[in-house]
């Protein structure tokens, strides 16, 4: 029998949770059957999270005396929070409140009635049971370091890098590639404006290159993270680029003299060359090349070093190597961007096997002036203009044999390749589609302007690209066959040229790249955000954050604002200057500790430190997160975590159970 | 190596160079097709036109006798591609759904048996071939390499498709036929619509139909200067050989390309003789392409390597092909 | 699918056609792309693409469905089904309106009339053998259906038995009795599914 007094809240939640859970019922209960368990109080609400809500829980802390709060409604994770602030206004310590979840854990996922409410019944029981041994606590306070981490140098992390930086503070900007640009630096114009994509990125580009807060690791990657929000400690891999910055002016020299003449299959999208030491393309930020070494004739087989030769400067270093740089930040965006669906993997679509088929990113580097053929739409004998293009939309997407998912962008790419097709080369253009995706500002009127510049449409998934000719109009050309739909009737479709509008995938290493930051990713890969609708950059590792296509697949404009909303969120939280953390952590309780030191090396913050004087070990509860680890590996059980003590999760198994009103709970089987 | 045995009604007689030529290239490797006993036929594309619980049961007949057949291997083979279909069709939608394994059941006791899931996996001869023999082992065996003759690996459609237990191959450009022919010492063509339709029953249904299909097939392998087409299902090999003077006449061409089993030409190229492999019961007479393969070819003048024009943009960089 | 919450109501044709067919067809989920019509090797032939006939059976347009060459002119190489990106298993529905089609009494409606009746030549050997008789099943259905053009069979037949390529008496399987029972159990259990 317990001294606590307890109050009871019990919310309907307009009808989510009380259309499948007897909420009346529940609340009744729970005043009558854990009376003498401590319940003092128990009554149901339209809307517990509401101000009048609140105020109920409010006014029966000051009237009645309470000393435990425990309300049966939603998630913690969306009204903990207001219901401990309720509580903390009323003068009630905030971590003697429990709210427990009888709508995602009963009434969302249930559909008997009864069984329902009797689980209710037992999930109010539980946490009765466990408010009781609840402790009154403090929140952490820990500063946050001012420095951001800001991983990919495509526009969404240049937008994050330029707004933190202007706004005062510094930014580590660390992208795997020699330049920063992302994707956008190989396009050629951008929709729906057709602005020229390197005209309108590259002086951000520029800004951020020579920013004075923005320290940028380019050719670089992050290989370790430590520590955890406002107190991040990252390890960076500087990869050696084989080229003294302090001396390398830019010049390119290098480049020119090099002999070594290899397929860029990043930039150029396979189609064109670079050389072993290159700059990507020309507006590179920074402007310093870098050395491929598995392609470097130097490097494989000990000759040339023409570069060192021709080099004014003496930047040439073959014996650079990696470099290892730690730095302290305090928030992390991640921002690192897509992979264009493999094409190859669509057979009946010939990619690979067929010349004239090319993807997007293909297209884009034909189409650019800076590209392979200085913007001329020819075909792949570098030489040939086409008299005949068709744009595939949907490759790879919308699809269950391959990625499920509409990619957002293509339908839109693909009006922009039909409009530069036919600006410069004056072929004929169709564009093959299941539904026009046209839904932003602008977009709809752009697919007008297609239509009047003459754009063929045919609404059919193409079923395949044959060069098997079945009459003397197809000998030598593509043949798109593809039913077309609005008309019922297949339809063989003879062309010079297809461009596959490929879909949007996450990196190949997104999986494991999220591992090293403590995110999660969605089964195909695209990062989790904190919540769809309401939260789309917060992850749900506090001062971890994400922006652009690594969150799914989306244009340029809102990259950027997903870019910047990353970076204002950021800004706030470096204003505060600190962050309350839960003081969910762990403590060791000396006289059960035997010094095995078990938990040292378990704990993935490091925050366990060893007394080699007494042989006991401490929980640092700086560092601390309150994972658990340690609390599990103890053999001796000498580890406890507030909020989580033995005695809270034992009494909250027995009120589940029951077994505090000594009735065994019996739940038929529903499904 | 043993193995349970399915031919199909066609291998009796239509087929039986098919047969014949399977069963004798199969005893070098050790390998032993059991036919299973007093098997009925799988009921092809028509049955389950007509009645669909008749359809199955014929089908499950098969099955219940492989799977009590003893030292079965736990596996059918089946040389027919509708047959392999059939079987291994029924036999996955048989495994998976409850309800409607106990209504075939309710007819299958009307006849004294019972169907169980599970305990058999249906493949289809070639697959058998490359990849429990193997390629290494079949490249061993070769004596009399078929080298100089052009061919035409003709997949058709249902031992890729679609994808029920036992396929083997890639759905759209399969490759292991190719790559049989190749360890055989052939010149393979690897033409585009090497797995389209050759038409299945259209011929009897709609003769438009089955001589478009049969043409465009035709056109294509004589595009690509094939010599011979080879395959691995006897209604195929029925269409093209049987009709292709249909076609002829229908269309005007003048095709004259011999369509043999992948089993026969693995038969010539280990030594065996053309009478052994059942040769000379094609409509369109192979002899006069084989006799390519009995006069010594001279090497083929080496392929100029065409130095790429300086403006020519490179292919997408494709798997290696092993 | 039906969720749990989805009111009773009497069958449409479109649950009639996937009640029938094994598996799941997930015709609900066609977006009709048309990749079955791009696909389809006989598809210029068909009075209706298969995409339009699934918007058709949406659209419980029963009659011009049964009465539709479409089914008839399926040639089984699956090609629609494994491409379609939503897994409708356009073949296996395909095979259902063949039996429907017959079952319905529309298939002779149909500009492929004569197709079923090969495949019911075809199967009343099956029944009777236990194998497949093609000389049979050639005489019987060029006799039946085009009676005046059974010479243009002649130079085949002629060429299939000079090659020993075709039996001329249909051989029995032993367990025929036990075959026909399993056959004529699984046709009543069919019938009553019907009546369902």
């Amino acid at each position: 029998m317990t001294e606590e007094k307890i109050g009871v809240y019990i919310c309907h939640c307009g009808s989510n949770i009380a259309g499948t859970v007897d909420v009346v019922d529940v609340a009744k209960w729970a005043g009558e059957e854990l009376k003498d368990r401590g319940v003092v109080v128990s009554r149901d609400y339209k809307f517990m999270c509401s101000s009048l809500g609140q105020e109920l829980i409010e006014k029966d802390i000051k009237e009645l005396g309470l000393t435990r709060v425990v309300v049966g409604a939603c998630s913690p994770h969306l009204h903990e929070n207001t219901f401990r602030t309720a509580c903390d206004r009323a003068g009630l310590n905030p971590y003697l409140c429990e709210l427990v979840s009888i709508r995602e854990q009963v009434s969302w996922v249930h559909t008997d009635r009864q069984a329902a409410t009797e689980k209710s019944k037992a999930i109010v029981s539980g946490g009765v049971e466990r408010v009781v041994h609840n402790q009154p606590l403090e929140p952490l306070h820990v500063p946050i370091h001012p420095a951001t981490l800001v991983v990919g140098g495509g526009i969404a992390g240049i937008q994050s890098a330029l707004e933190l930086a202007d706004a005062g503070f510094p930014v580590y900007l660390v992208e795997r590639e020699p330049s920063i640009g992302g994707h956008m630096a190989q396009f050629d114009k951008t929709f729906p404006t057709l602005d020229c994509s390197a005209c309108i990125l590259t002086p951000k580009m520029v800004s951020v290159g020579g920013h004075k807060n923005i320290n940028m690791f380019t050719w670089s990657e992050v290989t370790q993270v430590d520590g955890y929000v406002g107190n991040f400690t990252v390890t960076i891999r500087k990869r050696a680029r084989y080229i003294n910055e302090e001396l390398c002016t830019g010049c390119v020299i290098c480049q020119e003299k090099c002999p070594k003449k290899i397929i860029d299959e990043v930039y150029d999208a396979g189609l064109g060359y670079r050389k072993a030491v290159y700059t990507p393309f020309p507006q590179a930020v920074p402007k310093y090349p870098v050395l491929d070494r598995e392609n470097c004739t130097y490097f494989q087989k000990g000759t040339c070093k023409a570069c060192e030769k021709f080099c004014p400067t003496g930047a040439i270093d073959f014996t650079q190597e990696d470099e290892y740089i730690t730095v302290q930040v305090g928030n992390i965006i991640l921002a690192t961007g897509f992979d264009l669906f493999d094409a190859r993997r669509i057979k009946q679509y010939g990619y690979g096997r067929l010349a004239n088929v090319f993807t997007s990113l293909e297209f884009e580097r034909l189409s650019n002036a800076a590209g392979p053929t200085n913007g001329n739409i020819v075909l792949r004998d570098g030489v040939t203009t086409p008299e005949s293009v068709g744009i595939i939309h949907c490759v790879g997407s919308r699809d269950k044999n391959y990625n499920n998912y509409c990619s957002v962008i293509c339908c839109m790419q693909s009006l922009k390749f039909a409009h530069l097709v036919e600006e410069r080369t004056g072929a004929q253009v169709t564009n093959f589609y299941i539904d026009m995706r046209t839904a932003f500002k602008a977009y709809d009127e752009f697919y007008q302007r297609l239509l009047e510049e003459g754009t063929q449409f045919i609404r059919g998934k193409v079923a395949e690209i044959t060069d098997a000719a079945r009459k003397p109009g197809e000998e030598g050309k593509l043949i798109i066959q593809v039913e077309d739909t609005l008309i019922g009737k297949q339809r063989r479709i003879p062309v010079d040229m297809v461009i596959l509008s490929c879909g949007l995938e996450p990196r190949h290493d997104a999986k494991e790249v999220a591992k090293l930051f403590g995110i999660s990713c969605s089964a195909d890969g695209w990062y989790i955000e904190k919540h769809p609708k309401l939260d789309p950059v917060a992850t749900m590792t506090e001062g971890v954050f994400i922006a652009g296509c690594v969150q799914g697949p989306k244009d340029i404009p809102a990259s950027v604002s997903q870019g910047a909303a990353a970076a204002a969120r950021v800004l706030g939280r470096i204003q505060q200057g600190e962050i309350a953390l839960e003081p969910v952590r762990a403590s060791i309780d000396e006289a059960k500790c035997s010094g095995c030191r078990i938990c040292n090396n378990m704990c993935p913050f490091n925050a366990i430190l060893f007394h080699e004087d007494r042989m006991v070990s401490e929980v640092n509860p700086a560092l601390c997160q309150g994972c658990g680890t340690c609390v599990a590996a103890c053999p001796a059980g000498a580890i406890s975590g507030t909020c989580f003590s033995n005695e809270q999760i034992l009494s909250q198994i027995e009120g589940l159970l029951l077994l505090n009103v000594r009735r065994p709970l019996v739940v038929e089987t529903v499904y | 190596m043993r193995y349970s045995y399915y031919p199909g009604c066609s291998l009796e007689r239509n087929a039986s160079a098919y047969h014949v030529s399977a069963m004798e290239v199969a005893k070098p490797f050790g390998v032993e097709f059991a036919e299973i006993d007093d098997w009925n036929c799988c009921g092809a594309t028509e049955y389950i036109a007509l009645n669909k619980i008749a359809a199955y049961a014929l089908v499950a007949r098969n099955l219940v006798i492989a799977k009590n057949q003893p030292d079965n291997g736990h596996t059918l083979v089946a040389p027919c591609s509708a047959c392999f279909l059939n079987l291994s069709k029924a036999e996955q939608y048989l495994s998976e759904n409850e309800t409607f394994r106990e209504k075939m059941n309710i007819a299958l006791e009307a006849g004294g048996m019972h169907y169980t899931a599970g305990g058999l996996s249906v493949r289809h001869l070639l697959d058998i071939f490359v990849n429990d023999v193997g390629y290494n082992a079949i490249a061993e065996k070769v004596v009399k390499p078929l080298k100089g003759l052009r061919i035409a690996p003709y997949y058709g459609c249902l031992i890729v498709r679609p994808g029920f237990q036992g396929v083997f191959d890639d759905h759209e450009q399969p490759d292991t036929l190719d790559k049989l022919m190749k360890v055989l010492g052939a010149n393979v063509v690897d033409f585009p619509l090497k797995a389209s339709c050759c038409g299945g029953h259209m011929t009897q249904i709609s003769e438009a139909v089955a001589m478009d299909l049969l043409n465009r097939l035709l056109k294509n392998a004589a595009d690509y200067e094939a010599d011979i087409l080879v395959t691995l299902c006897p209604m195929c090999q029925l269409n093209l050989d049987a009709y292709q003077a249909d076609v002829n006449r229908y269309f005007k061409t003048s095709y004259h390309i011999p369509v043999l089993y992948f089993t026969q030409l693995m038969g010539l190229a280990m030594g065996m003789s053309a009478q052994a492999m059942g040769i000379g019961k094609e409509f369109v007479d192979a002899r006069p392409a084989l006799a390519k393969i009995g006069v010594e070819v001279p090497e083929p003048a080496p392929v100029k390597k065409k130095r790429p024009s300086k403006e020519e943009l490179p292919m997408p960089r494709m798997p290696e092909k092993e | 699918m039906a969720t749990a919450k989805t009111q009773a109501r009497a069958p449409t044709f479109f649950d009639q056609v996937v009640n029938a067919t094994v598996g799941n067809t997930h015709l609900d989920m066609c977006i009709q792309c048309g990749t079955c019509g791009g696909s389809c090797p006989s598809g210029p032939d068909m009075e209706h693409t298969p995409r339009a006939l699934f918007a058709m059976i949406k659209g419980e347009m029963k009659e011009q469905v049964l009465r539709s060459n479409t089914p008839w002119y399926c040639v089984s190489c699956y090609y629609c089904m494994t491409r379609c990106p939503q897994d409708v298993h356009v073949t296996d529905i395909m095979y259902t309106l063949k039996r429907m089609a017959i079952h319905e009494g529309l298939s002779k409606e149909s500009s492929a009339s004569d197709a079923p009746g090969f495949s019911q030549s075809f199967i009343a050997f099956v029944e009777n053998y236990g194998r497949s008789f093609e000389l049979g099943l050639a005489t019987r259905y060029h006799l039946t259906h085009h009676p005046l053009e059974v010479y243009k069979m002649a130079p085949m037949g002629w060429g299939m038995l000079r090659r020993g390529r075709m039996n001329l008496t249909p051989k029995p399987i032993k367990g025929l009795t036990e075959l026909k029972a399993i056959l004529n159990r699984a046709k009543q259990l069919e019938e009553e599914d019907y009546a369902l």
